[in-house]
């Protein structure tokens, strides 16, 4: 019992990362209609500057995990601005494969910077270092303020959408980018908003990583993104509360999985997946888009 | 005139759909674009707004080009569009709809809720419902209001009467009447000629891309040589 308590924590602090890699990927699709491919790099690049603005602005941590990700913003307004505008037009591959050049880019550009070997950034973060006991057994106070953000970021990213105007106008442009256009939306600059805003939020992940997941090295974007992509689809392909539960049910299955059948906790993923794509084609909370 | 195409050319793609068409409207009236299903009335409508720009020819709109501009600026220059499918959001509610279009809008004319309420008594029971949830008709009416309440100086309007019951088509009429006496310019496209005898006052008679014919709705009207080659199916 006690361990399975802590089993199903550790999932669910995994869930949240996968969580906020997922929700950006998923509210980019939503609106623009894009499978960002390259959103694990903006994890990956979030880890990585939050890490050495962590070290700059030290002992300043915070002022560090609020910084990264916003630079990190710069380089999905520079993703989106200069080079996927151009394909909206095209089919999914097309798209696909332009972000998934970007996968190769930021891969690069992190080997350039900050080599090509693991990084080893200390646990914790200032007053969230150490643990308490939960059933007898530690549990790192961290992983539970982890736990604690990702629903946190569900409940707020739920308020913007439907309760303000920038919402509101942001569901109206995801369901007919004509027809807000011709009420006066400018698109363009919409899109180019939602999709500097989904950066951050997988910029944010990876900043949270940062004194969670104990290494860092250039691939952390590509394992996160295929663990996202399962949840999106699980979830159903542009449905926020389909990621939100689907990154749970992930993050918890993959903590099990690891604990109990080690040699193939993937395949349970995989598994799950199969089965709920069968059941329903277009994921959990999918519906058919035009 | 508050509105004058001068040879317009658009196209789909390679499509090269409207050919050369110049009309022109002058502030107040309520003008007509008439034609068999597929000679670009969509498309000329379309080619106001900006959503299918056209590459060559010129739109002023009280005087400035709007070629070149994009639909969100041409919407915020007075125009508002009513698509011939209503376009009403189908995830954000009746009122949400409604209100999205004025919040858009740097203009305030002489509709705001309570008018656009009192045009659609019906909508006012529906307010708090999605728009995917409406019948057809309720859209209409939606997408009607929604037009207005950007507080536009042209409306332009696709298709309105189509697939109305006679009733609901009669109510129509008053309601573009008062849209009209509020000062409201009005180009529609519409087969129903018998509607569009009472509400319009002038007509351009589309055929292949191109304006065939033009003239007074009487006139129109009176002539069965016209009415056979163009209109009727
Ligand atoms: N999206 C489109 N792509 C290609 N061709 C189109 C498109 N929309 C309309 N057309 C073509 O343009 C012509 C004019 O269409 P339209 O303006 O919709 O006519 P109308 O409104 O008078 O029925 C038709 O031949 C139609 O097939
Ligand atoms: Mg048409």
């Amino acid at each position: 019992m006690q361990s399975i308590v802590h089993v199903v924590l550790a999932g669910l602090s995994n869930g949240m990362f996968i969580w906020l890699v997922a929700s950006g990927l998923t509210l980019i699709f939503g609106v623009l209609g894009v499978l960002n491919f390259a959103h694990g790099s903006f994890y990956m690049l979030g880890a990585y500057v939050s890490f050495s603005l962590v070290r700059a602005l030290s002992p300043h941590f915070y002022l560090a995990m609020l910084f990264g990700p916003l630079v990190v913003c710069l380089a999905g307004w520079a993703v989106e601005r200069w080079f996927l505008r151009a394909v909206y037009r095209l089919e999914l591959p097309y798209q696909l494969l332009l972000t998934f050049a970007f996968v190769l880019i930021f891969d690069n550009l992190v080997k350039i910077v900050w080599g090509a070997g693991a990084l080893h950034p200390p646990p914790g973060l200032g007053p969230l270092e150490g643990s308490v006991e939960i059933l007898g057994r530690k549990f790192p106070i961290y992983s539970l303020f982890v736990i604690a953000v990702g629903p946190l970021v569900a409940l707020a990213l739920w308020a913007l959408l439907e309760r303000t105007w920038i919402g509101r106008i942001v569901r109206a442009a995801a369901s007919d980018r004509e027809m807000a256009a011709a009420l006066g939306v400018r698109v363009p600059a919409l899109f180019t908003g939602v999709f500097i805003f989904g950066t951050w939020l997988g910029a944010v992940g990876g900043a949270l990583a940062v004194p969670y997941v104990g290494v860092l090295t250039p691939g952390m974007g590509e394992s996160i993104i295929i663990e996202a992509f399962i949840v999106a689809v699980l979830g159903g392909l542009g449905s926020l509360k389909g990621a939100f539960l689907g990154a749970l049910v992930i993050g918890v299955l993959n903590a099990f999985g690891t604990r109990f059948f080690p040699a193939f906790d993937m395949a349970l993923i995989f598994l799950l997946m199969a089965a709920v794509l069968l059941v329903r084609p277009r994921g959990l909370f999918g519906v058919a888009r035009s | 005139m508050i509105l004058e195409l001068d040879r317009i050319d658009t196209f789909y793609g390679s499509s090269h759909v409207l050919q050369g068409v110049s009309l022109a409207v002058a502030e107040g009236e309520v003008v007509a674009l008439l034609g068999r299903n597929g000679v670009g009335k969509t498309t000329t409508l379309r080619s106001v707004i900006g959503l299918t720009a056209p590459r060559a020819g010129s739109v002023r709109f009280q005087g400035q080009e709007l070629r070149g501009l994009p639909p969100d600026a041409i919407a915020r220059s007075g125009i508002a569009y009513v698509p011939d499918d209503h376009r009403i959001f189908p995830t954000l509610t009746a009122e949400e709809n409604l209100d999205i279009a004025r919040r858009l809008s740097p203009r305030r004319g002489a509709f705001g809720k309570a008018e656009v309420l009192e045009l659609f008594p019906r909508l006012g029971d529906l307010l708090r419902h999605r728009g995917a949830s409406l019948s057809g008709g309720e859209r209409k009416m939606l997408a009607i209001g929604r037009a207005l309440m950007a507080g536009p100086a042209l409306l332009l309007l696709d298709e309105p009467s189509e697939g109305l019951a006679p009733l609901v088509v009669a109510h129509l009429t008053e309601v573009l009447e008062r849209i009209r006496r509020e000062g409201i310019t009005i180009l529609l496209a519409d087969q129903n000629l018998r509607f569009c005898r009472r509400v319009c006052s002038r007509g351009y008679i589309l055929e292949k891309g191109r304006v065939e014919h033009q003239g007074t709705m009487e006139a129109i009207w009176g002539d069965p040589a016209v009415v056979t080659k163009y209109l009727v199916v």
